[in-house]
């Protein structure tokens, strides 16, 4: 039998004797019964991708570190690059002996459990999170030569939570309350401000998941605020207590810092929203394109005021502009991924995005944001980011 | 049950109730929440008793705070802020923002210290010692004399030189539109 059938296949196959000695393996992957399985998985070991970390002081724990932009495909950041900024560190808080407590202008002052903060009703919110001091330097003319330098301190989750309104109501809010100071259990009690109005809004979490997980040590495990579309460090990480309040405290983080100083010596203060900015993300600065033709320019778009519109890129210096296709799907306060063909014909070229939202507000230049903001309000930068390519093909800072 | 009927439309999908409760969570005690509350507010409520002079927050400084911010809270270059200096600059191109220059609040720097500060162990100073280095910092910034006491009542009349310094925020303040 075995005989008859290899007279078969060499007859009919006509192959040569050498590739009858082995099997074919249908190519190059292995042959080896594969890996375990594993309760905790890990990416594959040759993807590095990382976040940069820089410390802003010579005590560790007052830095920041930078989500790579330019290495992440669509509009969740993995957990594990999301982007820190701590004012003294990254707490180690026992969830099972954390509370929350709510007490000022209320009727009646709870401290909830996280067991409790979980049985309320869950709702589940894909939004961006961007730093108030993402691109403080472009502002006064220092480029970072990467994506991830010059726009890593943003992000986008699908975050899990309450929403604050429904845990206010369970303490019954008194009619002087105008305003709710969040504070972290961090070891410097960092500390905002936060207008009741806006704390009532449904869209405004306490949020103790994260992209289908608990939250991270560094994103505020095991409970914090989120608030979609305003400044990072309003969503105050660590949470250990609401104060009900008439006034704003006027914390060390609402007034020495994120305010943004004007021209004449004024500063304002509690600007909160985040306004519509885009970037590409690839090709971008560190990058390098390595053979002429098809290149898909892609990149980010973002609004705290509600969903993008529209993205146009230039691939001409600014001289002329085309409409990105936008990728579904286009949510409001959350990342909007964008794509743009292109064809490189080698040349140098200069490429660019700008974004409008819903509002009908445009992505400014950066002469048009320094015209009216000077050069040293520093947070909230939101002009557009040009990057060179070179005739060589590497991208750098235009 | 008959809380369900005061269910309310919904909140992306998440029935809400109305006034009613879910009757989670407990009932916070006064010394729960004393024990918990830090908030300072500008008129000076959640201010401890005390009461402290530069006088007396020098060697408290010079212990605790000099290591990192300077003998004299110059601070160190790109390491350590400074806590002095900068009054003048705030409208100029080079701008230096500190607490004498540009905080608009005393009660800010006290509660900032209370909270944070010293950086590696904080709350470890008795309110008297808040008290004494917050006066030491506001006298080496020529905003209080060196032999002020400072106490709850005080501390909130201090007039911080940028007091006035802040607006509101305006935004959207570029018109560029579609
Ligand atoms: C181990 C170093 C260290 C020590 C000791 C220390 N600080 Fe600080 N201090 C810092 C750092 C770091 C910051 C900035 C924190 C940040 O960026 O959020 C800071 C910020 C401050 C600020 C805010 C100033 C500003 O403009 O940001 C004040 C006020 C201050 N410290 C007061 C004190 C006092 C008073 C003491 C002593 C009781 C003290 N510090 C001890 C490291 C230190």
């Amino acid at each position: 039998m075995a005989r008859s059938r290899r007279k078969f296949i060499a007859l009919s196959t006509g192959v040569t004797a050498v590739a009858l000695s082995s099997c074919n393996k249908g190519g190059d992957e292995p042959s080896t019964s594969g890996a375990n399985m594993r309760p905790y998985g890990d990416r594959a070991p040759q993807e590095k991708i990382q976040r940069t970390i820089r410390e802003l002081t010579a005590s560790p724990g007052t830095g920041s570190s930078r989500t790579p932009l330019q290495d992440i495909y669509g509009i969740i950041t993995p957990s594990s690059l999301h982007y820190e900024r701590h004012h003294s560190g990254v707490p180690a808080i026992d969830p099972a002996t954390h509370s929350l407590l709510i007490h000022g202008l209320v009727d009646k002052p709870l401290a909830f459990t996280m067991d409790d903060i979980r049985r309320f009703p869950a709702v589940s919110r894909i939004i961006f999170l961007e730093c108030g001091g993402n691109s403080v330097g472009e502002q006064s003319g220092k480029f970072p030569e990467t994506v991830q330098g010059s726009h890593g301190l943003l992000s986008g989750t699908q975050w899990t939570g309450v929403p604050v309104s429904v845990v206010l109501r369970e303490a019954g809010l008194k009619p002087e309350a105008k305003w709710m100071l969040a504070e972290g259990a961090d070891a410097c009690r960092m500390a905002r401000s936060i207008p009741l109005d806006k704390a009532l809004d449904p869209e405004v979490l306490l949020a103790y998941g994260q992209n289908g997980e608990a939250l991270r040590p560094e994103n505020g495990y095991p409970l914090r605020l989120i608030i979609p579309g305003w400044e990072g460090n309003t969503n105050v990480k660590w949470l250990r207590r609401l104060h009900l309040t008439a006034e704003p405290a006027m914390s060390s983080k609402e007034t020495g810092y994120y305010t943004e100083l004007r021209p004449d010596g004024k500063a304002e203060m509690f600007t909160f929203v985040m306004e519509a900015r885009s970037v590409i993300t690839r090709p971008s600065g560190g990058q390098k394109l390595t053979s002429h033709g098809f290149h898909e320019i892609t990149g980010l778009a973002w609004t705290g005021r509600g969903k993008i519109r529209q993205v146009e890129v230039s691939v001409d210096n600014g001289k002329t502009w085309a409409d990105a296709e936008l990728q579904e799907p286009i949510l409001p306060k959350a990342l909007t991924a964008f794509r743009f063909p292109w064809r490189w014909d080698g040349e140098e070229a200069v490429i660019q995005c700008r974004c409008t939202d819903e509002t009908g507000y445009l992505q400014p230049t950066r002469e048009e944001l320094i015209a009216v903001r000077g050069l040293n309000s520093g947070y909230h930068y939101n002009g557009l980011r040009p990057w060179r390519v070179k005739a060589t093909g590497e991208v750098e800072s235009a | 049950m008959r809380k369900l009927l005061l269910f309310v439309a919904s909140v992306f999908g998440v029935p809400v109730l109305l006034s009613a409760q879910y009757n989670l969570g407990r009932q916070a005690t006064p010394e729960q929440i004393q024990a918990a509350n830090i908030t300072v507010m500008t008129d000076g409520t959640g201010l401890p008793v005390g009461h402290g002079n530069a006088v007396a927050g020098e060697p408290v400084f010079k212990a605790r705070c000099a290591v990192c911010h300077g003998p004299k809270g110059e601070g160190r270059k790109g390491e350590y802020p400074a806590l002095v200096g900068g009054r003048g600059t705030l409208a100029t191109p080079k701008p230096m923002k500190t607490v004498g220059s540009y905080w608009p609040y005393a009660t800010t720097v006290w509660d900032h210290i209370n909270r944070a500060m010293p950086f590696n162990t904080p709350h470890i100073l008795p309110p008297n010692e808040v008290y004494a280095v917050t006066a030491f910092i506001l006298h080496l910034n020529g905003i209080i004399s060196r032999d002020e006491q400072l106490t709850e009542k005080t501390l909130p009349k201090v007039v911080m030189p940028n007091r006035n310094g802040f607006v509101i925020d305006t935004r959207p303040d570029i018109k560029a539109r579609r």
